[in-house]
């Protein structure tokens, strides 16, 4: 039986049918039910059985030789057609991705979150207070006296009271120094907080708001001298500046509620503008502190006799200014959008020790 | 408190430098505000003589001058210079002061630099009174006497080369409003010595016809002592130079002689006084309480009505001096005055402090009597200051007139060298402590020390160690290091709602929101909007009337952020503050709340279509997911009992029984117009502490219990009434086989006119899908028909409702 036409015919039918339709015809003109080979197959039935061992053979071989051409053509034109598709399908990747809004911290709270790792660090937990606060926690208990001088220079916001209610009116906290007595009275010692919020002052001008942030920082053992308020405040100053190191000075002061007390300066230097912690030949107050007076700690329950401590207060924004080169305390407040985009920070970036502080 | 530095010089020898003084001074706690020192200013300006001076070749009005100038002083060479002036007194042989190229001149701010007038070098300048800044003089260049010394620097001829310092005292520290008690502090520095204040005897001339009495309830608090002296034959007038001078250069304007020495006692010796013309006097004087009603002139010029109780000196006349705060003016001395009352008191603090805030008089004295004078000094400071009149104005003195007596603050504490160490952290050697304070004029006895009449503030041992630390410096004090309480990892110190705040901050900020620090007092109005502004939240001395009240939410704030952000163009806003809100003025109504505002549309314009207005359900999704970072159960109420300033029907509230957790809607269209706040605007506010604390708390998870069998989803859509909501059907629904239904999940709503038109007026459609998941067997057909019947049935029943067919 000689097959080679009939080879021929289909393997270039297959090569030539130009779609999978033509493609579906050659094989069913070929293997198809009534297709050629088909038919060729029915007649080896009436053949004597050696021919029909020789013919079944050669017939199966071209079957099988038409079955692969076939699947290699199709997978031709699959192909094909795929890249015919992709062809068509081109955008214009450079159209902006779809809008998603992006949030940001305000930098008093990236700040608050900063100051919780440094201190939470040296064992320092974070206590609370109210903001609206009694006249004696603000002021009596810290060891200000009604007509002590010193009341009249905190500038104090007085809440409004009732005709017959005759306590003496409650105070917007000036400070937050009161925290200190509450949690000296729900703790007792030894005890070592944190104490970061909101305080209200009657003054705006250019660098001063009605409301700005404070941290308040409260260390009591047997033995803890101004020595070590000046260690933890420099360990303080050098993680949270993120420098090597810093050199703080501290110049005596007063404060009612300590004593001896200190202002506490630190060592910068400004070229163009640029302020740089820990260099330089300027000294900048940053901050006022002092050893715990006794009347304090008698007011917080705690025995003067057998307890000594620290205590210091910082302005959070103000410190947040110097890091991070903020230049107007009252746009903290403004809450515009712009400001808020550029200085505040990623929800991501939580500050910790071992990560560091700011990316 | 301003001084000058020869008027420190009269109470301290020292050899010290003016930048050494300054330097002690802040280290010692007397911070140094601002320092004017003329030198600075005005030093290169020197005496000259005109050697000869000639007509410009060029200019009509100018001269040329061959100058004999003296660049190093008297002492050094002469040095001629050509100088072209145009001063019509510019003549030969006059003395003047000259400036040389390179130096700033005050009064024109130039800096000279060689220059060529028409033709004719200059170098330097013959200047002015008013190039100096000196005086308003411009008539002519400055023309000395013949004699005046050639060389020397001007202002150390004219004697105006005096330091002005400027110190903040503290207000524990009445003695640094004196010049005196800044001397001794440095004295005790170590940058010299303590001068001694010789105290005259005054012998009396005459008896004073005048007595003086204290009203017997001010002698026990108020006024325990009041003294003072006539002077009779005085001539009053303008002061010396000298003493004009001194108060010129701290700020004072000189008045008359016996006024400006009561000025130079309060400002030297921290001992105001105060002097009464005795022609204007009529009878004695009385120090009482006024009765209130009374009005006195005071030196100010202003009329002030008296509170009854308020201390008052009066003679028979009435009221003439507001007592220890400012003298009245009918009584008050002039250049008439011939006879004079000099009084000196001590008036009780708290009083004066008292007084002086109800009048709002800010005087000199109040300030020092308020603070505390020195009680002791009473008697001698009026002595000095007898003598000082005398020798001024002339005049005699009478026998002193005095009532009550001066207070004994006689007391002392232990002192304990070694509690410096413990407290301050420096070695300091008893020797070197016990010697500070004698400097400062305490008394030690064995292991007693008594603070000197002049401290009031020194009350307690502690004070001691205040006093040694302070004049042995602080700034040599050296860090050491205080170690953890506890060794090992440290424990977490964040209270659970600490957690929490944060947890909501930088949720809220990872859901797209700009965080905002707001004023925690709003105004009235923006107050009133939102269940506040009552006066229990009033603030009685507001700083502005937009922060009146505290406020009680955060979208008051916020909203009005977001006008102001509106008025710049921004209109897609997303803002969130966590802070507090105040439902009541007592010290612990306040509560923490986190709110979220949206504002204008989802997204800005883009190519997909992205944009649409912000709606009730972004805000509901965001309050679900922070209350999912606090912690909150899954399953929660939502009811409508919303506040006022809330959409009626667009708001919800999220909450577990009466607990309420969160609101969240649209803003009330009333309260935008209010604020000015262009809508759409829609928000959320989660009440943070109000989420239940998980009630054990431990790290490990439940089990996870997932299924290998096939879950099924099933849809089903059921026409009801327009006001049935979505909620009750699917709880209906989970209800209809709780081991088996996994979820019920809302996924169409079909309202509007066309839905009407097809279901019937007030209807709607609502399609949810049910996820079955089985737990032991696969669900026939059979199984997923039993439990779709129970649904419908469920569902109806609930609704009123039928299925959708």
């Amino acid at each position: 039986m000689d097959l080679s036409e009939l080879r021929g015919k289909y393997i270039e039918a297959v090569a030539k049918a130009a779609d999978e339709a033509a493609l579906e015809e050659v094989r069913l003109a070929a293997l198809g039910k009534k297709g050629e080979i088909s038919a060729l197959m029915a007649t080896l039935g009436k053949m004597d059985p050696e021919a029909r061992k020789a013919a079944g053979a050669q017939l199966n071989v071209l079957k099988d030789e038409i079955d692969v051409a076939l699947r290699a053509r199709k997978a031709g034109l699959a192909d094909a057609a795929l890249d015919a598709r992709l062809k068509s399908e081109w955008l214009d990747v450079t159209l902006p991705g779809r809008p998603r809004r992006m949030g940001s911290i305000h930098p008093v709270s990236q700040v608050m979150d900063e100051l919780t790792a440094i201190f939470a660090d040296m064992g320092f937990s974070v206590a609370e207070g109210p903001q609206v606060e009694s006249d004696w926690y603000n002021f009596d208990a810290l060891n200000i006296p009604p007509e002590h001088p010193a009341r009249q220079e905190h500038d104090t916001f007085f809440m409004h009271r009732a005709k017959g209610d005759n306590r003496p009116p409650h105070v917007l906290r000036t400070h937050t120094s009161p925290v200190q007595i509450r949690a000296m009275l729900a703790q007792g010692a030894p005890i070592r907080v944190i104490a970061p919020g909101r305080v209200y002052r009657m003054d705006m001008d250019q660098t001063h708001t009605p409301m700005f942030h404070q941290v308040e920082g409260m260390a009591i053992d047997r033995d803890i001298s101004m020595a070590n308020l000046k260690w933890v405040l420099e360990e303080f100053c050098r993680a949270f500046f993120e420098v090597d190191k810093v050199e703080l000075r501290f110049r005596a002061s007063h404060f009612p509620f300590t004593e001896p007390s200190a202002e506490v300066d630190i060592r910068y230097s400004n070229v163009g503008g640029q302020l740089k912690i820990g260099e330089g030949d300027k000294w900048m107050e940053i901050l006022g502190s002092g050893m715990m007076h006794p009347k304090v700690l008698a007011a917080g329950g705690i025995d003067p006799d057998k307890w000594q401590g620290f205590a210091f207060g910082m302005g959070i924004d103000r410190i947040a200014m110097l890091k991070y080169g903020i230049p107007d305390l009252r746009a903290f407040f403004d809450a515009d959008l712009r400001w808020l985009r550029h200085y505040g920070f990623s929800p991501l970036d939580m500050p910790d020790l071992p990560g560091g502080l700011s990316r | 408190m301003k001084f000058t530095l020869s008027w420190l010089k009269d109470h301290l020898e020292t050899s010290a430098t003016l930048d050494e003084i300054l330097y002690a001074l802040t280290d010692l706690g007397h911070e140094v505000e601002e320092v004017e020192n003329p030198e600075d200013k005005l030093g290169a300006f020197r005496i000259c003589r005109v050697i000869e001076a000639v007509q410009h070749p060029n200019a009509d009005r100018l001269r040329v001058c061959r100058v004999a100038t003296w660049p190093n002083g008297p002492e050094g060479a002469m040095e001629e210079v050509q100088v072209v002036c145009g001063a019509p007194n510019a003549r030969t042989g006059l003395v003047g002061v000259f400036a040389p190229t390179g130096t700033h001149v005050p009064g024109t701010g130039v800096d000279l630099k060689p220059g060529n007038i028409r033709g004719v070098d200059s170098n330097g300048m013959l200047c002015s009174e008013r190039e100096l800044e000196l005086s308003d003089d411009h008539n002519g260049i400055i023309d000395l006497p013949e004699d005046a010394p050639v060389g020397v620097r001007f202002i150390d001829y004219r004697g105006v080369n005096d330091p002005m310092i400027y110190v903040k005292i503290t207000p524990n520290r009445p003695d640094g409003l004196g010049v005196r008690g800044l001397a001794r502090d440095l004295a005790a520095r170590g940058l010299g010595t303590l001068k001694a204040l010789d105290i005259p005897q005054i012998e009396a001339k005459f008896a004073a016809p005048i007595k003086v009495v204290i009203a017997d309830e001010l002698k026990a608090k108020g006024c325990p002592v009041f003294a003072g002296r006539v002077i009779r034959g005085v001539k009053n007038g303008p002061s010396p130079d000298w003493l004009a001078a001194r108060l010129k250069a701290i700020g004072l304007r000189p008045i008359s002689t016996l006024v400006d020495i009561t000025n130079y006692f309060t400002f030297g010796l921290n001992r105001p006084l105060h002097v009464f013309d005795m022609a204007k006097v009529r009878g004695d004087l009385r120090i009482h309480p006024a009765q209130g009603g009374e009005e006195l002139l005071a030196l100010d010029g202003k009329t002030y009505a008296l509170h009854p109780g308020m201390m008052v000196i009066s003679d028979d006349q009435g009221p003439e001096s507001l007592a220890g705060i400012m003298g009245g003016e009918l009584s008050g001395c002039s250049d008439a005055t011939t006879d004079v009352f000099l009084e000196s008191a001590f008036w009780d603090p708290i009083t004066i402090a008292t007084t002086g805030r109800a009048l709002r008089i800010n005087s000199d004295a109040r300030y020092r009597f308020e603070r505390g004078v020195d009680p002791a000094f009473t008697l001698p400071g009026l002595d000095l200051a007898t003598a000082m009149v005398i020798d001024l104005c002339g005049g005699e003195p009478s026998d002193l007139v005095i009532d009550g007596a001066v207070p004994d603050t006689a007391r002392s504490y232990p002192f304990d060298p070694a509690r410096v160490v413990s407290l301050v952290g420096m070695e300091i050697a008893e020797a070197d402590q016990r010697a500070t304070l004698a400097a400062l004029g305490f008394t030690l006895t064995g292991d007693q020390a008594a603070p000197p009449s002049w401290r009031p503030d020194v009350q307690g041992a502690a004070d001691l160690v205040e006093e040694v630390a302070r004049v042995a410096s602080l700034t040599k004090l050296v860090g050491k290091p205080m170690t953890r309480a506890l060794p090992g990892v440290p424990k977490p110190i964040l209270t659970p709602l600490q957690q929490r705040e944060k947890a909501a901050r930088r949720q809220i900020a990872a859901l797209g929101y700009n965080e905002c620090v707001t004023y925690s007092f709003i105004d009235q109005t923006a107050a009133a909007l939102f269940g506040g502004g009552t006066d229990a939240v009033r603030v009685d001395n507001p700083i502005s009337s937009e922060m009146t009240h505290l406020r009680p939410d955060l979208l008051p704030g916020l909203l009005r952020a977001a006008a102001r952000n509106q008025a710049r163009g921004f209109m897609d806003l997303a803002l969130f503050e966590v802070g507090p809100v105040f439902a009541g003025g007592e010290p612990g109504e306040q509560a923490l709340q986190a709110t979220g505002l949206l504002i204008g549309a989802a997204a800005p314009r883009d190519p997909y279509g992205s944009r649409r207005p912000v709606d009730v359900f972004d805000a509901k999704a965001d309050a679900e997911a922070v209350l999912a970072a606090l912690g909150a159960p899954a399953k929660v109420q939502v009811s409508r009992k919303v506040a006022g300033w809330w959409h009626p029907g667009r708001s919800g509230v999220i909450g577990l029984g009466p607990n309420v957790l969160a609101a969240f809607g649209e803003v009330h269209p009333r309260v935008l117009a209010a604020l000015d706040v262009k809508g759409p605007a829609v928000a959320f506010t989660v009440q943070v502490a109000n989420v239940p604390m998980p009630k054990a708390k431990t790290p490990t998870k439940p089990a996870l219990a997932i299924s290998d069998l096939q879950a099924v989803e099933r849809d089903f859509a059921f026409v009801v009434d327009m006001g049935v909501e979505a909620l009750t059907l699917v709880n209906a629904a989970q209800g209809s086989d709780k081991a088996l239904i996994e979820s019920v999940r809302v996924f169409d709503q079909f309202t509007g006119e066309k839905a009407e038109a097809q279901m019937g007026a007030g209807k709607k459609s609502i399609a949810f899908t049910v996820r079955l998941q089985p737990q032991d067997k696969t669900l026939t057909e059979k199984d997923i028909e039993a439990v779709s019947a129970k649904i419908v049935e469920k569902v109806s029943k609930a609704t009123g409702g039928t299925l959708r067919g």
